[in-house]
Order: C-alpha cells, then structure tokens, then sequence
C-alpha cells in the first residue's frame, strides 16, 4: 500500500491491469463454457469435474484462511462434516428435500464457527493450527454418538432423496437422461455455482476495504490496529464465512456421495491435507494458486491413482519442497517473473506526471 | 465403578502422555517451532525399535537403548538440513513442512509396513502386574510412569544445570544476543529437536510395548502430547507431567462412564482448562 498522499490531483490508484481485463473475459468464457459440460460431457466427466470444482472451494476457503487472515487451521474438516452431517439430519431425519439439507449444512457449519472461535481464537498461531484440530475431533466423535444417523459406522441418504432432489426431474426431463445422471448434473451445476460465487465473494472481499484491513492485519498487526482495524473483528468475521462456505461444500459433496460415515467426514488426508497441498503447491495468499493446484492436484491423482499411498508420500514431499524452496508456490513463480495478474488486489499508483508505475506491496 | 483404581490408571496413563508431550514441549519451548509430525515421529520409532528387536532378537529395551543414538541423529538432522529452513517471523512455513512430514512418514511407513496393527512384544512384562492394597497396578504402566519422571529429571538437570541448558535458554531468549556470545543457533536447534527424538524414542518404547500401533495412530499421539503441554503450560516440564496426568485422568473417568467417552472426556477437560486458564495451569514461558 502507498499512504503517501501525494498533492498532485494527476495520480490515480487503480486496481485493474491489462491481463486483469483479458482475464475477465476469459473467466466468462470459461464458465459459459462449464456449464454447457453436461450437455455433451459424460457421468464419469462430469463427477471429476465436480470433485475438481469442490476442492477448489475448500482450498479457496483454507487460503482466506491460512495466507490472507494469517488463520492456519488444520480443523475445516469439521465445517465439512458438520455440514455433511446436517444435510443428513435434515434429509434423513426431517425429510427435507436435499437443497434445502445443503443450505442448512452451510448454516449450522457457521452456527458452529461461532462456539468454535470462542475456543481456538485463545490461541495464538500454531496453537491455533491444533486448537482448531482438537475442535474437529471433538465435532468427529461427539457425532459418532448419534446412533439415528449411524453412530459410528454411518449412514445413507434414504433411497430416492436424490432423485426427488428440487431441479432434478425438470433437467431429466429437459435432458432427456435418467433420474440418476440428472442428479449429477445438478451436483456439478451447484458445485459450479458455489465455486464461482466463492471466488467472486473472495475476490470481491479483498478488493475491498476490508481485504486491505486484512492485509494491513496481517503484515503489520500493531500498525494495522493504530489505525482502526480490528484484528480479531476482522478474523472472526474470515473464519466465519470460511466456515459458511465449507459447509456447504460439505454438504453438497455428501449429497452427491449419499453415504456419510464420521471417519469419511471428518478425513484429515481428504478435507485438509489435499487442501493444504492445493494450496501450497499453486500459491498460497493468491486467488489464482488455488486454481492452478487444484489443477495439478488433479493431473497427479490420475497420474499415481494405482500407486496407493505413494501418492500422499509424493504430494507432502512436494509441498515440503515447495515450501522451502518456493513459498509463493507455481502461481508466485510464474507471477513474478511475468508481472502478470489474473485477479488483482494490489492497488497500483498511476500517474500522468512520470511514466514510472509504482507497483504496491503484493497482495496488498 | 471403583474410583480409586479408575484415578491410578489415569495417572500412570498420564505418565505416557507426559512422555508424548516432553519432546513437543522441548522444542517448542526453545525454537517456537511446533512439530506436527511430532506423533509421526513417534509411532516411526516405535516401528523402528520393533525392526531392531525382532530383527536382532533383543529385548526391547535394549532395542530402544540402540534407537536413541539413531534417532538423535535423525532428529539433528532433521532439524539442521529441513526444519531450520523453516524458523522466522512468518509461522506458515514450519507449520506447513511439518504438516506435509507427518503425511510422509504416514504413507512411507504404511507402503513399508501395511497398516497391520503391531506389537513390540516384551515377553512376561507385558502381563506382569504389582499389587497395592486394593489396587493393582500393571508392570508395564508403572514403568512408564517412572521413566516419566525420569524424563522429566533429565530434562529440568539438562536445562538448569548445563552449558547446553544455558545456551539452550539464551537462545530462546534472545536468539541475536546469543549468536554474539558465540552460540551458534542451528546447531542448539538441532540438538534440542535431537534430544526431543531421544524422548519420542522413550514414548515409542511404551507406546509401542503397551498396546497395538499403526502407520496412522500418530495424528491423535500429536493432539494429546499438545493437550498435555498446554493444559501443563509452556515452558515447565513438571506442568507437563501433570498436564498429561489431568488427561489420562479425565480419560479413564471418561472411559469407566462409558467406554465410547475416553477420548472425547480427555478433549473436553482440555477445551475445559482452555477456557478457565488460556496459559495453562503452571505456565512459565511468555507466551
């Protein structure tokens, strides 16, 4: 950020670059062309497709966290199954249609943020990090005490909750597909939905005033508070929509699974560790890292599907080298050598007086 | 229920989980460093005292006495080459590292040993039990509650009583100062996260003597040695102990209501502590 108030009317802070503008374009053309997938896509593309686009909401959520809020939880996994597992009680319990289960997983996962920052919020750092992981544990085997929804061993959606899922006759009807491939088809259109209006909200936030108290919080907590941010205000208020927000992920995703189990819920590998490494391995504290790791995320689970847990071993040595050897992940590599910003939130000073171009501090 | 026994099965229980929680602490308490393959690294050496006791056909006692040189060694290392990388302002880095550690030693350790329970058999030990008045109290918890203690000793003899101690302390004071009196900070770091491999070492002993371990027991190991030091409060090793005494307690309490609480009462008295005390019981470090 540059607070120098220059007196020369000739200065203007801008946000948008030129790729920012192409990129624009192109992020329309590319959801445009997501939500015609279905139209020609097969089953099976279409389940990657919404494994691909889950993810990249959890791993968007975790890098608000983690790289703007300065949050590092290891514990989303219980907003996840949180979620999950109000969805369940909903559809199961309540007979609620499913996309109103959704809504009401993405509700009680930030009902649940609440008590939960209470706790973890005493903690400063890395202690925060296994605070929020003795949360999860806490969430994981209180409900495995819920013997109506399966206790310890789990439980499925009743048969047909799915296929009686709002939208769902109307797009077998207006595709002309079966009852269990529409089902899919409004998964993947929800997962879209949620991960468009995830980047949109994350990008939308940062470019704000509050994204600049964010940064200002996290580099500088002493200055940022000398001039009237609230830091924990400010935190509280990241975690919770984080929390809003992977809820719902988790309950759309055990929509689409339609068999809960704690341990599946609250996976510590499936919800944080791939999420971490998403993170890590694109770019942790930028909006475009999350898209490239996924990405790569992707490429190599179908490279070393067959290979077991040599799949996990490889992905943590990755994200260990990546963290010592280029913090800024694959996107900051790029980025810094190219200049080139997809979706800016650095406020660069343009002038008219001088051809130089003061760029800001990233991100900031 | 009989309350008594409950209590002393919780204490020696304790004595374990004080075992888990001193090489956490330890490093913590002198770089600030938070490992989160700390229960990795703890079920590793278990697996790899039993890899030396049936290989060499040693009791495991003895097999422990030939991994502490080890896995000093691997811990100097460890910390010299990968962890003091990571040391500085911004904690994401130590934080992610280990956190991608602990997942490949998980999956190293189950592509190199399945994910079958195992035992490190210790022969008659295992079942032997000593009678107190009414209570009776196994050999094997006993032990561990007393190299506990042990530990506990060693550790407060080596901090306040040694130059390593003294440089171990200037360190975590004040890093700088120290490097112009000639210590040399790396290599204290990786000392102490050496020593801490020498503890975790001791607590796989038991850990793995006690009851069956897997490749993926070590996460819940990392959460209940972190209980203990912040229910204790950082920077004292006696607080330590008793931090890791109120969880085994409240576990064994838990357990006896009902076997499905151990571990839920064991998280609730720790969320319990947290909100009455956020410094823990005994604290004595800052922050």
């Amino acid at each position: 950020m540059n607070d120098h108030t220059l007196p020369s009317p000739a200065w203007t802070v801008s946000m948008r670059t030129r790729a920012s503008s192409v990129s624009a374009a192109v992020a329309l053309v590319v959801v445009a062309l997501a939500f015609a997938v279905p139209f020609f896509a097969t089953r099976a593309v279409l389940q990657d497709l919404f494994f691909i686009l889950t993810m990249l909401v959890l791993a968007q959520g975790w890098n608000l966290l983690a790289g703007y809020a300065g949050l590092v939880s290891v514990g989303q996994q219980a907003f996840v199954g949180f979620g999950a597992y109000a969805m369940f009680a909903a559809v199961s319990l309540l007979g609620l249609d499913p996309l109103a289960g959704i809504l009401i997983g993405g509700l009680a996962a930030a009902a649940l943020a609440v008590p939960t920052a209470f706790f973890v919020f005493r903690l400063e750092g890395a202690y925060f990090a296994v605070g929020t992981w003795v949360i999860a544990e806490v969430v994981r085997l209180s409900l495995a005490q819920w013997k109506a929804l399966g206790g310890g061993t789990g439980t499925s959606l009743p048969s047909g909750a799915t296929r009686d899922m709002a939208g769902v006759r109307l797009v077998a009807d207006w595709l002309g597909v079966r009852a269990a491939q529409a089902t899919d088809i409004v998964c993947y259109w929800l997962a879209l939905l949620l991960a468009v209006a995830t980047v949109g909200l994350i990008y939308g936030l940062l470019r704000s005033r509050h994204g600049l108290g964010l940064a200002a919080v996290r580099d500088n907590r002493e200055a940022a508070r000398s001039i009237g941010v609230d830091p924990l205000r400010i935190k509280s208020f990241v975690y919770l929509v984080v929390a809003l927000v992977t809820g719902l992920t988790g309950a759309l995703i055990y929509v689409q699974k339609a068999r809960i189990s704690p341990d599946a819920a609250f996976s510590v590998p499936d919800w944080t560790a791939y999420v971490i490494f998403i993170v890590v391995i694109g770019g942790i504290g930028t909006i475009e890292g999350p898209i490239v790791g996924v990405v790569v995320f992707f490429v190599l689970r179908n490279l070393l599907a067959d290979y077991g847990s040599w799949y996990l071993l490889i992905l943590g040595l990755i994200g260990i080298v990546i963290m010592l050897f280029a913090p800024s992940g694959l996107w900051g590599l790029f980025a810094n050598r190219t200049g080139i910003q997809l979706f800016p939130v650095r406020r660069i000073l343009t002038g008219t007086h001088n051809a130089q171009t003061i760029k800001g501090v990233p991100h900031g | 229920m009989n309350w008594l026994d409950t209590i002393v099965q919780g204490v020696l229980l304790g004595g374990l989980y004080a075992l888990f929680a001193a090489g956490l602490g330890l490093v913590f308490g002198i770089m600030r460093l938070v490992n989160l393959a700390h229960g990795d690294l703890i079920v590793l050496a278990a697996f790899l005292v039993l890899l030396l006791a049936s290989a060499l056909g040693l009791s495991p006692f003895v097999a422990a006495a030939l991994a502490l040189p080890a896995m000093f060694a691997f811990g100097w290392a460890l910390q010299f080459v990968v962890l003091n990388r990571t040391l500085g302002k911004d904690i994401l880095p130590p934080l992610l590292v280990t956190f991608g550690l602990s997942i490949v030693i998980q999956n190293g350790l189950l592509e190199g040993f399945s994910a079958d329970s195992r035992r490190i058999p210790a022969g008659a030990l295992e079942t032997a039990s000593l009678q107190f008045g009414p209570v009776s109290v196994g050999t094997m918890p006993l032990l561990t509650f007393l190299s506990a203690i042990g530990v506990i000793v060693a550790l407060n003899l080596i901090f306040y009583h040694t130059d390593l101690g003294r440089a171990f302390r200037a360190t975590s004071d004040d890093r700088a100062t120290a490097g112009l009196m000639g210590i040399r900070a790396d290599r204290i770091f990786a000392t102490a996260t050496g020593l801490a491999m020498m503890v975790v070492t001791i607590a796989a002993l038991y850990l793995g003597t006690r009851a069956n371990f897997d490749p993926t027991m070590g996460p819940a190991r990392l959460i209940y040695a972190f209980e203990a030091v912040i229910i204790g409060g950082l920077g004292s090793f006696w607080g330590t102990l008793a931090g890791g005494i109120i969880l085994g307690v409240s576990q064994t309490i838990g357990a006896a209501i009902n076997p499905e609480w151990q571990i839920l009462a064991g998280h609730v008295a720790f969320l319990l502590v947290l909100l009455a005390r956020p410094r823990g019981l005994f604290p004595r470090a800052v922050d």
